[in-house]
């Protein structure tokens, strides 16, 4: 009897190891973003819809926003685009589009003929916001709370199913924090 | 007959030459056998089994033009290393490096081996003790 539980018990410790390592098999799985938790990286592209300005990520601090990685060769971009527009008209948070390796022209013409979601349009034509961020492909989209830390990451078209269940429960406790902040930060009567 | 076939295999030998992915040459062939180094140490995000070197994706494309910018800047291999891993965690290479979180995967191999050594030799020992137990009445009965 003795003889056999030293034995059994190896043979179940490497049934635990090798299933445990099945489960996290990187293969067909999403690379793991090490920017979750971090501060969003600086940016100063420049603007797509108005030709001539840049836009910088300064511009950005103090509420919450949405970056989403999209460009016109990206077919699955062209599945998510309708989605995003809808995300508009909740009007949450503001969208913010880094259009990634694309022509300006094809840009501003897929904007004018799909609707155009973002309140700005970053050009990374060279892919170096695209990095800092620690993209992987387009579309990849970030949500980015108040305080500028990215608190989610979200890799493949979006849906609203994925927003309404990842995305509205961070930006209502980022937005009632920041409420709460404000509130106590202001005078109170006296 | 013999020169068609020569040359067919010729063509399809050096075919994979015209699919190469990265036509990236640097000045100083120092700086080139860096690249080359630091590529095929990094991992496709996109395409996770093969190297940034190897992988046609945009992603991959970006991250050549990065490793290259920084070489030309002078940076130093672990700089660009430490570079990718606070962008894409330690994923990104192929080869991870020792820390903390992944010392036993390094340690626990010799870990094994020994623990395995000292048991066949606690056998083996034993069992020859036995046989020199044995020798003489083994004999002894046999003779008689």
């Amino acid at each position: 009897m003795n003889k056999f539980i030293i034995p059994l018990i190896a043979f179940a410790l490497l049934v635990v190891v090798l299933a445990v390592g099945v489960k996290h098999s990187p293969e067909n799985t999403i690379v793991p973003s090490a920017l979750v938790g971090h501060p969003a990286p600086e940016f100063n592209l420049p603007e797509l819809l108005e030709p001539g300005t840049t836009v910088s990520s300064s511009e950005l601090k103090g509420k919450p926003y949405v970056i989403n990685v999209w460009a016109t060769w990206c077919v699955t971009c062209r599945i998510e685009h309708p989605v995003l527009v809808q995300l508009k008209q909740l009007g949450q948070v503001p969208i913010i589009g880094i259009n990634w390796r694309d022509e300006d022209d094809l840009a501003r013409q897929w904007l004018a003929e799909f609707g155009n979601p973002y309140t700005h349009v970053p050009v990374d034509k060279e892919g170096r916001a695209i990095i800092d961020l620690g993209v992987t492909g387009a579309p990849e989209t970030f949500l980015v709370n108040s305080k500028g830390i990215i608190v989610h990451r979200h890799v493949g078209a979006l849906s609203l199913e994925a927003w309404k269940k990842d995305f509205e429960p961070l930006i209502r406790a980022d937005l009632g924090t920041a409420a709460n902040a404000a509130g106590s930060a202001a005078p109170g009567p006296t | 007959m013999m020169r068609t076939f020569i040359v067919a295999l010729l063509l399809v030998l050096l075919a994979p030459a015209c699919f190469a992915i990265d036509p990236t040459t640097l000045p100083d062939p120092v700086l080139q056998e860096r690249y080359s180094r630091l590529t095929h140490e990094f991992r496709c995000v996109k395409c996770v089994q093969q190297t940034v070197a190897d992988s046609p994706g945009e992603v991959s494309e970006d991250l050549r033009r990065q490793v290259r910018e920084m070489l030309l800047a002078g940076k130093t291999d672990d700089e660009i290393r430490d570079f990718m891993v606070a962008r894409y965690g330690e994923f990104i290479l192929f080869k991870p490096r020792y820390s903390a979180r992944n010392m036993w995967l390094w340690l626990l191999p010799s870990v094994l081996l020994i623990a395995g050594g000292i048991i066949a030799f606690r056998i083996v020992r034993q069992r020859s003790a036995l046989v020199a137990q044995d020798d003489e009445p083994i004999d002894e009965d046999i003779v008689r």
